[in-house]
């Protein structure tokens, strides 16, 4: 096939500024000495990262960010797996019915969804208490699990199992010997696709924190709401580098579209 | 386990194996508990009644509904929020399905770190990439500062607080979304095709238009569907670079949630913006998909 003409590439330089413009600026603005966002200054300083390194209430975010996505991931493995199997390996009345509702809270608006686990949780006393956070960011992170696990068993041989069958191995040990290391790759790249997207989730976390159980993004968003010092972009130039990092070395493992969307590169 | 369900399915493990209603079992009970009835219990709050002194009223109506439907100020947020994704789902259309075309036409090495640039940001908390517009469009952000050293009369402009920060927003954060669904059905698509094209002497433009388009013309439909969506319901964009005046559906919802903590009517104007996205998302599939797949021949 042809290469891509000069105007096409200009086309996609613009394209990537676009896209790396606000987060290469929120990252410069993070070094900045002075007491406001502006650019450009003159004389890096690492005033507002050591603000945010003192400061308790944001390190505390994160801890409960970082546990609140390794729970409901875990625990969307452990709910989507047998699903997936399900889904792509049976035919049963209602399949078609259940495998869209697996994936429907990706198209229902998260503030619907936030405002309906407000209402439902408060009525157990479980609004504002981890345990809701859990359970909201279950559904919330399922979807990806699903299709991740279900595009793995899809491209399955089903051979495999049926040998180890015919060699006499249970119905269990079947799946915990051959299918389940056969899936691993969607498995891992769904509980990462599901971690990060815990991680990042704001709008449903907005209605189910509270003071003591603020994810990082309600807390970023709810201080920017207050006041924009610096110290803001310290602390998103903080998770912009961070995600970089992981998916540089992801991406030699599972490239960043084959995470995404669970198919074959290309 | 419930009996007939246990007939071995065809293609699958050849003997007798778990059923699969226990295998939904596990996800069926989270989802019943943590969406479904969730969400019937918001619809039946939307018809309860609110007062600021006694809460939430035991009665039973459409009130909400009917104060909604004579309100001017929903009125302007409604059209706001819709006309608002309509322009996000064309630009990210215009812009993201040649993107995706010419990134897949790139040499292999250089791909893997374009898909990383264009595709990483999804992976970046909204927050974070809504954080760095507000720092590019403010008075004196760098994006005035460019538009006043190249001399362009007006400058600097307010942009913060503008429908243009919203779009532009909510662009940045959807644009990836159809790049990486039009990408995937590239991937699909034979690119025998295109070669065959070519060789019958048609130009690049007129491949993309008359091969490729149609056959990737799902996923882009896909794409605008699941981005239209989106940006309809999106939140915390438009809160953040609209400020508090440029309200939106979810934001109203949000804020009679928690602020104005008028529970009913809150519930109300969630349940009008579930019901409308359902309605476009079975008009689109009904309509625009469908006939998009006859197109291509494919039985629908």
């Amino acid at each position: 096939m042809t290469r891509n003409g000069p105007l096409a590439l200009a086309f996609h330089v613009l394209f990537v500024l676009f896209m790396a413009a606000p987060l290469l600026v929120v990252v410069a603005v993070s070094f900045t000495g002075k007491g406001y966002l502006a650019l450009p200054f003159d004389g890096v300083s690492l005033r507002w990262w050591r603000a945010f390194a003192a400061n308790t209430d944001f390190l505390a975010s994160f801890w409960v960010s970082l546990r609140l996505g390794m729970v409901s991931a875990t625990l969307s493995a452990a709910i989507a797996i047998p699903a997936a199997l399900a889904i792509v390996r049976r035919r049963f009345p209602g399949r078609d019915a259940l495998a869209a509702m697996l994936v429907s809270p990706l198209m229902i608006p998260h503030v619907v969804l936030g405002v309906a686990l407000l209402r439902f949780l408060s009525g157990f006393g479980l609004a504002g208490s981890f345990l809701g956070l859990v359970a909201a960011h279950l559904v919330v992170v399922t979807p990806y699990m699903v299709r991740l696990v279900a595009a793995g068993l899809t491209s399955l041989d089903s051979r495999l199992e049926r040998a180890a069958e015919s060699l006499g191995a249970g119905r269990f040990t079947v799946f915990r010997r051959v299918t389940l290391p056969l899936i691993m790759p969607g498995v891992a790249g769904g509980w990462i696709l599901a971690f990060i997207t815990s991680f990042d989730e704001l709008t449903v976390s907005l209605f189910l924190a509270s003071p003591s159980q603020t994810p990082l993004p309600v807390r970023l968003f709810t201080y920017i709401d207050q006041m924009t010092d610096p110290m803001v972009a310290s602390v998103s130039a903080a998770l912009i580098l961070l995600t970089a990092v992981t998916l540089v070395v992801l991406d030699r493992f599972y490239p960043i579209d084959r995470l995404l969307t669970g198919e074959r590169r290309a | 386990m419930q009996p007939g369900t246990r007939a071995p399915a065809r293609g699958a493990t050849s003997r007798r194996a778990t059923s699969p209603w226990v295998l939904m079992a596990p996800s069926t009970i989270v989802y019943a508990l943590v969406l479904l009835a969730p969400i019937a219990s918001v619809v039946a709050l939307s018809l309860q009644g609110f007062d600021f002194g006694r809460g939430i009223l035991p009665r039973w109506d459409l009130a909400n509904y009917v104060d909604l439907a004579t309100d001017p100020l929903f009125h302007e947020v409604l059209a706001r929020t819709f006309r608002v994704a309509a322009i996000v789902t064309a630009i990210c259309l215009a812009i993201g399905v040649p993107e995706a075309w010419i990134m897949h036409r790139m040499a292999p090495r250089w791909r893997g770190l374009m898909l990383l640039v264009v595709l990483g940001p999804l992976l970046v908390s909204v927050v974070v990439r809504t954080f760095g517009w507000m720092v590019l469009l403010g008075s004196n952000g760098l994006v005035n500062q460019a538009l006043e050293a190249i001399g362009v009369p007006g400058a600097p402009f307010r942009m913060m607080f503008t429908e243009f920060a919203i779009v532009l927003g909510l662009v940045h954060v959807m644009v990836p979304l159809v790049v990486l669904t039009v990408w995937a059905s590239l991937g699909r698509l034979d690119p025998a095709l295109g070669r065959a094209a070519e060789s019958l002497g048609a130009a690049t433009f007129t491949v993309f238009r008359r091969v490729v388009l149609p056959n990737i013309m799902p996923g882009v439909l896909g794409g605008a569907l699941m981005v239209f969506c989106l940006s309809a319901s999106a939140f915390a964009t438009p809160a953040m670079l609209g400020g508090r005046r440029l309200k939106v559906v979810a934001s109203m919802a949000y804020n009679e949630f928690l602020n104005t903590l008028n529970w009913p009517l809150g519930a109300a104007i969630a349940t009008l913006l579930l019901a409308a996205i359902l309605l476009a998302t079975l008009l689109w599939t009904r309509f625009v998909e469908r006939r998009a797949l006859r197109r291509l021949g494919v039985a629908a």
